[in-house]
């Protein structure tokens, strides 16, 4: 029994690290194709039928590219950053559960690795921020003032949005009483999915998680223009692949992790009498919200470093806040004097859209065409 | 300042659903433009003859010192163009070469001329220069190759009579 628990959580660890390193390969050719057709281009198709191994293409010329260390780097560190920054990337995934628990060969198989654990968000929350130590450790052992200072941009945008980006977890923590990701997703089977009664929770969720994967707008850390490259100017070969992974593997992980949370993750119509449409249900969502993180990086530009913190302390820790606080009263409202769970989703509407107007009059003062 | 977000994003996915301005290039070519400068082409007369008279007023203009002519005699047994010499070497290299035309206003038999071809490329620096064999045209129909043997006195001037320039 022992035994077999254990091949079961070898295979399914092993399943869901090549399915993280394949849709990393392929979430880079899905991001410069909507790039591409956003911008009215084609994209890459010359490599296979609409440019489909584009990716392993790529991959090859990595591998076979010329890998430096700096002379005045420190070694050890400089080698071992990629790693503890894509390790966490890949492990992020454990706790997301793929779908209803299949029976397979007589066992009953959860369709994930870790989702069972009652620490499910805690866990996230730990080793999203693990990651931040790869980066910063990049910056410092390449002994290169961009890289450094790509690194300690990156430390304080993290430590930043991630207050948002932790209460904004709360949310769904309050609403089902716990931070087993599976019981989250039962509990919206019950009552609907959180984004209708945590629209503004959703939002901040959104936002955080670009700011703490360093996508665009939020993409400082590597600002081309100031920074030449940011912590990885100095890498080079496989080692920048590892980077270029952690980051692309970290978009699906919170895509994942954010259908989970507020889109019902594996949730769909029959999902409980066909298993196997968890995982495809799952991949829909992810696929949704990967496109909105695309879409937000053709459209919007980078953001000034300073106006970044601003966002992050000014706007965004409060509207979390004022978010935990909505959710929190709705919820002992509808325990205690029945309320209807719906009049929380219009509060949550009227403050998101409050809010977001006050920010605008706050920054532009009611002036209409400053630009 | 949220709407405007909102209209920033609503442009972007807008666009993706308008006909890409691509073109697939080795596929699909554009044409070149009428007075585009392109790699250059030695021209022939009709029957045959070279235009090039190994005068090397192409050379003296070049700015960039990319071509390089040597003259030989023709005679009525072996002639290559109308009138006295003809260009028994004709290299350009291609690597100088700015495209500036300027050889094109130099030359006074119109042999030489830019043509389309901007596909240039090679793998080395000596296969940059391109002899003469490469620049010359091919043979039009109604001529035959050089060196050919002709009647003497016929092709004695080496410079077409002039006429009115037509472009």
């Amino acid at each position: 029994m022992v035994l077999a628990s254990i091949i079961e959580w070898t295979v399914k660890a092993v399943v869901l690290i090549f399915v993280c390193i394949t849709g990393f390969a392929y979430l880079t050719l899905y991001e410069r194709k909507v790039l591409a057709r956003m911008q009215v281009r084609v994209g890459p198709n010359r490599a296979g039928p609409f440019g489909l191994l584009q990716p392993i293409a790529d991959a090859v010329k990595l591998i076979f590219k010329e890998e430096l260390i700096p002379a005045e780097a420190d070694k050890l560190i400089f080698i071992l950053a990629p790693v503890i920054t894509v390790v966490p990337a890949l492990i992020i995934m454990a706790v997301v559960p793929f779908g209803p628990a299949i029976t397979l060969f007589g066992r009953t198989i959860s369709l994930s690795v870790a989702a069972a654990s009652n620490l499910g968000i805690l866990y996230i929350t730990t080793v999203a921020s693990i990651s931040v130590y790869g980066i910063v450790l990049a910056g410092w052992s390449s002994n290169n003032k961009y890289a450094t200072l790509g690194g300690i941009r990156s430390t304080a945008q993290m430590i930043s949005y991630e207050l948002a980006l932790g209460l904004a977890f709360i949310g769904p923590i309050l609403m089902s009483s716990s931070m087993n990701l599976y019981k989250i997703v039962q509990d919206q089977a019950a009552i609907g999915w959180y984004v209708i009664y945590q629209p503004l929770g959703a939002l901040i969720f959104f936002i955080a998680t670009l700011a703490e994967i360093n996508r665009a707008p939020f993409d400082m850390p590597e600002a081309e223009q100031e920074l030449t490259a940011g912590y990885h100017t100095e890498y080079s070969g496989m080692k920048f692949a590892l980077f270029f992974m952690a980051e692309y593997i970290k978009m699906i992980a919170v895509a994942a992790i954010a259908a989970t949370l507020y889109f019902g993750g594996y949730l769909g119509p029959f999902v409980n009498q066909v298993p196997i449409l968890g995982p495809i249900y799952l991949l829909i969502k992810i696929l949704i919200l990967l496109f909105g993180m695309i879409w937000v990086r053709a459209t919007l530009p980078r953001l000034r470093y300073d106006r970044l913190m601003a966002f992050g302390w000014k706007v965004m820790l409060p509207l979390s806040l004022a978010n935990v606080l909505i959710v929190a009263v709705g919820i002992i409202l509808h325990q205690e004097m029945n309320l209807p769970l719906w009049v929380l989703s219009i509060t949550s509407l009227v403050v998101m859209v409050g809010s977001i107007s006050f920010v605008g009059w706050i920054l532009y003062g009611g002036k209409r065409d400053v630009h | 300042m949220f709407t405007d977000v909102l209209k920033g994003l609503w442009t972007t996915f807008r666009s993706a659903f308008e006909k890409p301005v691509t073109i697939q290039y080795p596929e699909q070519k554009r044409p070149v433009r009428t007075r585009f400068k392109g790699r250059h082409i030695l021209r022939r007369y009709d029957n045959g003859l070279e235009r090039c008279i190994g005068c090397s007023l192409c050379a003296a203009a070049c700015p960039a010192d990319a071509i390089f002519v040597e003259a030989a005699e023709n005679t009525d047994e072996k002639r290559f163009s109308p009138g006295e010499r003809y260009a028994s070497t004709y290299e350009i290299n291609m690597l100088r070469c700015i495209f500036c035309g300027y050889c094109e206003d130099a030359c006074p038999t119109e042999a030489i001329v830019l043509g389309d071809n901007y596909e240039l490329s090679f793998y080395d620096r000596r296969s940059a220069i391109y002899p003469k064999e490469m620049l010359l045209e091919p043979v039009p129909e109604s001529g035959q190759t050089t060196p050919q043997k002709t009647e003497p006195g016929l092709f004695n001037r080496s410079i077409p009579v002039m006429q009115n320039p037509s472009d």
